[in-house]
């Protein structure tokens, strides 16, 4: 059983740059051939400062930080049980090479099914820039098989 | 342009049952898994060591529900450029396993009007070669 006494618990803050052989490098990960997610001149063509951080980069923020990792670990979930059940992001401005993105997340809800096979953690998130504009909003469901 | 081959997408001429054109992936091999972990910031070794895998009760390594959710975000960029992407939410139903080769397609659900934009609804899918879903989702996407 996973402490309810987590939800409406704040995380540590995680500061993500985005840098453009990090993004480079995800582009090739994911098999990206579109030009203007690897070549800064064609971003700057499609409108953008430069490079930038495609749909679901972002998440990378709590894992680079760690912070995702720690979550756990204070939840008591072995990282081996647990799994992604639903992903969600809402976008208000693009990130780019050059920003800093901060994210910060809040554990919202913790739930469970199956009289407790099944374990959900809610985790919902702002994502803000350098300037304090709100980037996106993340919501992340895990669960946690028993 | 069919209906099943829908590029450069205008709010006028879409059309609700709509596809857009499918994204197909190459089979999904340990060295995939790798290079995402690296670039994702995901270094879980349940995706990248099968002792690990094999110890949570997994017959191999499988790949992060992130790494589908980034082929279906190339679906929606290829089909519109990412500043009009306003939503897009997944549900990971199924795991992804070392050769399964996946496509990722998109319908339009919904033309509709959101906070002042003209907007279609896209239902979203990647499944494997056998035909099983392993995400479902929807993005928001805003149209001129």
């Amino acid at each position: 059983m996973i402490d309810r006494k987590w939800i409406g618990h704040e995380l540590p803050a995680s500061v993500l740059p985005i840098e453009r052989t990090r993004l480079q490098f995800f582009a090739k990960a994911t098999g990206q051939p579109d030009p203007v997610y690897v070549d800064a001149d064609a971003a700057r063509a499609a409108g953008y400062p430069d490079l930038p951080a495609p749909p679901t980069f972002l998440f990378a923020a709590e894992m680079d930080s760690g912070v995702a990792f720690r979550m756990l670990d204070d939840l008591k979930i072995p990282i081996a049980k647990v799994l992604h059940g639903e992903q969600n992001f809402i976008y208000h401005k693009p990130a780019c090479v050059g920003d800093t993105v901060t994210v910060r997340s809040t554990i919202s809800d913790i739930y469970d099914k199956k009289n407790g096979a099944l374990e959900f953690v809610v985790k919902t998130s702002r994502a803000t820039n350098q300037h304090g504009e709100l980037v996106a909003e993340l919501r992340s469901v895990l669960v946690c098989r028993h | 342009m069919g209906l099943t081959d829908m590029q450069a997408a205008e709010y006028a001429n879409i059309q609700v049952g709509a596809m857009l054109r499918a994204i197909d992936v190459p089979p999904v091999d340990r060295g995939t898994l790798a290079l995402f972990a690296g670039a994702s910031g995901d270094h879980n070794l349940i995706h990248l060591d099968i002792d690990v895998a094999r110890r949570a009760g997994m017959p191999d390594v499988f790949a992060h529900g992130m790494l589908g959710m980034a082929w279906i975000g190339r679906l929606l960029t290829d089909w519109a450029p990412q500043s009009a992407l306003r939503r897009f939410d997944v549900r990971f139903q199924g795991i992804t396993h070392l050769g399964n080769t996946i496509r990722c397609s998109g319908t339009i659900l919904e033309k509709l009007e959101m906070g002042g934009e003209r907007c279609v609804r896209i239902g979203l899918n990647a499944a494997n070669q056998y035909g099983q879903t392993k995400i479902v989702g929807e993005a928001l996407v805003a149209l001129r």
